[in-house]
């Protein structure tokens, strides 16, 4: 039986076999790791009419049912005004962030989001708002409102959210 | 269930340099490994203790042994207090009394310049034969680690006709609190853990090139989700998906030159290729309903994907190229997540039952489908690169924990961080 041939030599990265091999530098298959750090964005302040409590313009939030893709009558007062404040304010842009609940798999819940914030996107748009005033992206079930596991927690969370620029 | 308490190699530097501190700081989170369910009949193996420098004997076999005990499949006999080199002649009569089928023995030694050289042999105790064999030469810890996992896989290969993949890395999330998400990388015992992102902002679905050295993933950093690929040993990063709208759900094609990524820049969520620098957006999924979830079969002609076309969530497959698109899941109301086995043969999915979502598992020829788990709350499954074991998030007692779980069901191995939510787990591809 030959001994020698079962002993094979094999390589690990930045090595050499032997001492009189040539010297490699050490290529990263060890597996090292740089670590980054990703930098989010800063937000600014808003005309007052946006942030004043008694302004219907303060409300940015539309609820939705369970397995729901519609903007609820209740909610269709608070998209008007957002139609009416971005005609008239053409260099208004919004970002509207499509959100759901915790249940499921995290990229389904990501596109279930998606048809939310396109949901409040259409109702704007039919209502004048231009197409490039706004962005529709959905957060899925990954910035929760509310952190519970619960209908109550659940409801909050099946929203679409309206934030303008300087906000995002 | 047995339970192995891994510290991280950080920590035992850390450990080294200041012990004084380690009284007055909080220990550092410590990830455990528990497995439940070993096989019924175990491969009886001994790895004695290895010859020459004793500390690093000492690590090496615990790795090598603890590779192996951790499948489930090997029962590891007691050979601890043996050195035996790789040249000796085992004593078969002796081993074979002792119910050991296979041994292992070997050596580590000083190779000059601060390096090891470690040497290996495998050994049948009933045909009195060698196996296998092989060295190493290491110039790290980490590396010597690195030949433990080599040398336990190449065990695992000639025992089973099945390479180990102990020497491959796996990328998870950890979520510490509402504001701060990490991308980690780590062995696949959980060793050797490094993180590879840091962000205030969720962090999603990552997935290995086929080469393994970069993930893309999905980072919410701005606001909105965006697919990046990351250069892990460069720290360098870009977006290579950053449309308007929502960019997401990136899968790599088995060739590494294209990703399958959703992007709903034309509104809802639909399919498209891109090249992995970001260019050359082509649309794939015309459907208009959700499109998502994209996973390309081994020999890249396919992709398996999520829609709700049908009215509820299920596992379709088209030709990359356009054409017919076929319904893949018909069992139940929500069937998401596809991934294919490296074998092409098996589809692994998420499905929805009375208890809650649960790994699923399903022949692509005879369309049967098994149940893996009784968790509820299982996600995001990926296979191991030998098609063994399938790695899934799912939730224990509240908190996130990730499980790889064998593919007939049989053993689980539970991996998981004190106070923190470990999440979106990917088994990377074999080390070349």
């Amino acid at each position: 039986m030959k001994t020698i041939s079962i002993l094979l030599i094999l390589l690990l990265a930045g090595c050499t076999t032997t001492s009189d091999g040539p010297e490699q530098p050490g290529a990263p298959v060890e597996g090292r790791v740089s670590t980054v750090t990703a930098d989010t964005i800063e937000g600014m302040d808003l005309p007052y009419e946006l942030r004043d409590p008694r302004n219907i313009l303060s409300q940015r939030s539309v609820y939705f049912d369970y397995d729901s893709f519609e903007v609820k009558r209740e909610y269709q007062p608070v998209v008007m005004a957002h139609a009416k404040f971005l005609v008239a304010n053409r260099h208004f842009k919004i970002l509207i962030q499509g959100n759901t609940d915790e249940r499921g798999s995290r990229e389904y819940n990501l596109a279930l989001g998606q048809k939310r914030a396109d949901a409040v996107r259409k109702v704007l748009t039919v209502l004048g708002v231009h197409e490039d005033q706004i962005e529709a992206v959905s957060l899925g079930e990954e910035k929760p409102k509310n952190e519970g596991h619960d209908e109550i927690a659940w409801a909050e969370n099946r929203r679409g959210d309206i934030l303008y620029n300087g906000e995002f | 269930m047995r339970r192995f308490f891994l510290y991280r190699a950080r920590g035992l530097i850390g450990l080294a340099v200041c012990c004084v501190a380690l009284f007055v700081l909080p220990a550092r989170a410590e990830l455990v490994i528990d497995i439940e369910g070993a096989g019924a009949r175990r491969f009886p193996i001994a790895i004695t203790d290895f010859a020459g420098d004793p500390d690093a004997s000492r690590l090496l076999v615990s790795v090598i042994r603890g590779d192996l005990e951790r499948t489930g499949i090997f029962e590891l006999i007691y050979a601890s207090g043996v050195s035996m080199d790789e040249s000796a002649t085992p004593r078969y009569a002796d081993w074979k009394f002792r119910g050991v089928d296979a041994l292992a023995a070997g050596s580590v030694n000083p190779a000059g310049d601060g390096r090891r050289e470690t040497r290996f042999r495998l050994y049948d105790i009933n045909k009195g034969t060698a196996l296998a064999g092989s060295a190493f030469i290491t110039s790290s810890m980490p590396m010597l680690r690195l030949a433990g996992h080599r040398i336990a896989d190449a065990i695992h290969e000639k025992l089973l006709g099945v390479p180990g993949t102990f020497s491959t890395r796996v990328a998870f999330v950890v979520k510490n609190g509402s504001k701060s998400y990490e991308l980690h990388v780590a062995d696949a015992d959980g060793q050797n853990e490094q993180v590879a992102l840091r962000s205030k902002e969720p962090i999603i679905s990552p997935a290995w090139s086929p080469d393994g050295t970069r993930l893309a993933y999905v980072s919410f950093e701005s606001r909105k989700p965006v697919v990046y690929v990351h250069s892990l040993a460069s720290g360098k990063r870009s977006a290579v998906a950053n449309f308007k709208g929502s960019n997401s759900a990136p899968a790599w094609s088995p060739d590494g030159t294209k990703l399958a990524v959703v992007l709903s820049k034309e509104g809802g969520s639909q399919i498209f290729t891109i090249n992995a620098d970001g260019s050359g957006a082509r649309r794939v999924s015309a459907a208009n309903s959700i499109n998502t979830e994209p996973f390309f079969s081994p020999d890249g002609q396919f992709l398996y994907f999520t829609s709700d076309r049908g009215g509820s969530p299920q596992i379709y497959r088209t030709n990359v190229n356009g054409g017919e698109t076929r319904r893949v899941t018909f069992q139940g109301s929500y069937n998401v997540s596809p991934r294919i086995s490296p074998d092409g043969k098996n589809l692994a999915f998420i499905t929805r039952g009375e208890g809650g979502f649960r790994l699923a598992i399903m022949g692509l020829e005879d369309g049967q489908v098994r149940i893996l788990t009784d968790s509820g709350k299982d996600e995001s499954p990926s296979f191991s690169p030998n098609g063994r074991m399938i790695l899934i998030a799912t939730e224990i007692r509240g908190r996130g924990v990730l499980s790889a779980v064998s593919v007939d069901g049989g053993v689980r191995q539970r991996l998981s961080i004190s106070a923190a939510d470990v999440r979106e787990p990917a088994w990377g591809p074999f080390n070349r």
